[in-house]
């Protein structure tokens, strides 16, 4: 069904989608709380900041990340001298750019995660000798749980499906081919347009597989 | 030397100003007034779950808080347990594991055993379910206990009896008894009920919109007629 480029681009998407995941987490959940939490003067400008990779076309940030990461641009070279990486025109850059164009969907999931915990059960907490840590582990984290494993599959998804970012990061190279790239590629071959429905199905049942993977798991936390 | 006091001012956006000062040094004391009168804010404020614009607060041998030194002491570092009004259970955990969530807290002096809070307040046939299946009296014992099992130098409640109808009341009346006969724990209690008030409290502070208006034991401080602020819930 699947000829080896084909299942190359598989498992490269589902690779790069479970770094994404793993990688943003950490960000994404401390983020998640202190918008859902707390009020500070420049709170519209880290939310402007935050979501401009939803409304910025995808390329004008793939440009952006582009102009930062390639290799003789500060941060490329920073990466390079220091941890030998190189994320423009690599593999990495994949895992870059989708990190960047789902994060705001992930904050917005766990935000809304944490906006629904009682903030008063985290009052309740302290006054029984829990420090901020400990009720934020034991309390707002868990009670939050539904949030943020929808903002991860959302995010999982989302990195499924990035085209536009990684195109101007990355661009066409065989090393480098997801889903997307390799169905755009193969459009303008000779029948390419036949051959390119098992990828589509293939991108259809992944993404229909994630949501039902999140709706499946929120009903769980939530029935706890 | 009595074994609370307690002094704040603040003014809140909408106005409303609170100037209070008072003393505890028996064993249950309440202050009573009509809702909207300040009570809970002064709790609030006690517990540290909010900054007064000026407040003192010496618990036992420890100043907690003094806005004039910028001394504030955490909620969690106070050892002052809290039972809310709306009992604010952990919903994801047991009632085994709410009793026992403040059990961790650096000892409080008092030596609360678990299996005698579960005995007193009938909790053994609750352990191992979860809040959202419980009733309201229920829930009131489990965030009872839950405060007692944190081992506070102080207990706060927060309209005790409220949420609960007049049969209710009596039995957790009941249980608040034993409770206070059994640990000797120092009490402060809201409330804008006689009932409980003449039953519990050994001396009354009447609050009246953010000042205190009188105090004395209940016989004494509370108006003689059966009216009381009840209407207003």
């Amino acid at each position: 069904m699947f000829n080896e480029a084909e299942w190359n681009a598989i498992r490269l998407s589902l690779t790069v989608s479970g770094y994404v995941v793993l990688f943003t987490l950490p960000l994404a959940i401390p983020l998640g709380y202190v918008l859902a939490r707390k009020e500070f003067r420049a709170k519209w400008l880290v939310e402007v900041f935050l979501n401009l990779s939803l409304v910025l076309p995808p390329v004008v940030t793939g440009y952006m990340l582009l102009l930062l990461f390639q290799a003789d641009a500060p941060v490329g070279r920073f990466l390079r001298s220091t941890f030998g990486i190189r994320v423009a025109f690599d593999w990495k850059g994949l895992v870059v750019a989708a990190a960047v164009m789902s994060f705001p969907l992930m904050v917005r999931a766990i935000r809304l995660g944490f906006q629904g915990v009682d903030p008063r059960l985290e009052m309740a907490a302290r006054t029984l000798g829990a420090r901020r840590t400990r009720t934020f582990f034991t309390i707002s984290l868990p009670l939050a749980m539904h949030g943020v494993i929808s903002g991860s599959v959302l995010a999982f998804a989302r990195s499924l499906g990035e085209f536009g970012a990684t195109v101007m990061l990355v661009s066409q190279r065989e090393s480098t081919q997801t889903i997307p790239l390799l169905i755009y590629s193969m459009r303008d071959r000779v029948g390419g347009l036949d051959a390119i429905w098992p990828l589509v199905a293939v991108s259809i049942l992944l993404a229909g597989a994630a949501l039902a993977a999140s709706e499946f798991l929120e009903r769980r936390t939530q029935r706890r | 030397m009595s074994h609370l006091s307690f002094a704040c001012r603040h003014r809140f956006p909408d106005g409303f100003e609170l100037d209070v000062a008072f003393e505890c040094d028996r064993r249950v004391t309440s202050l009573f007034g009509r809702s909207g009168s300040g009570k809970s804010s002064i709790l609030s404020i006690l517990a540290g779950l909010f900054k007064a614009d000026y407040a003192r607060i010496q618990l036992g041998d420890r100043l907690i808080a003094d806005t004039d030194q910028k001394l504030f002491t955490r909620p969690e570092h106070r050892r002052i347990g809290f039972v809310f009004q709306d009992h604010l259970l952990f919903p994801h955990m047991t009632v085994d594991a709410n009793l026992n969530y403040g059990a961790a807290r650096e000892s409080g002096g008092t030596d609360i055993s678990y299996d005698r809070v579960v005995e007193v307040l009938e909790l053994r046939d609750l352990l191992g379910r979860r809040p959202g299946s419980l009733s309201g009296g229920q829930r009131q014992r489990v965030a009872l206990g839950r405060a007692l099992l944190s081992r506070p130098e102080l207990l706060l409640m927060d309209e005790p009896l409220a949420a609960l109808d007049e049969e209710l009341k009596s039995r957790i009346l009941d249980y608040l008894q034993r409770v206070i006969e059994e640990w000797h724990i120092p009490t402060l209690f809201v409330s804008h009920g006689q009932t409980e008030v003449r039953r519990l409290a050994e001396w009354v502070y009447v609050v009246d919109a953010g000042h205190i208006t009188g105090q004395g034991r209940p016989t004494e401080a509370l108006p003689d007629s059966r009216h009381d602020f009840e209407g207003d819930a």
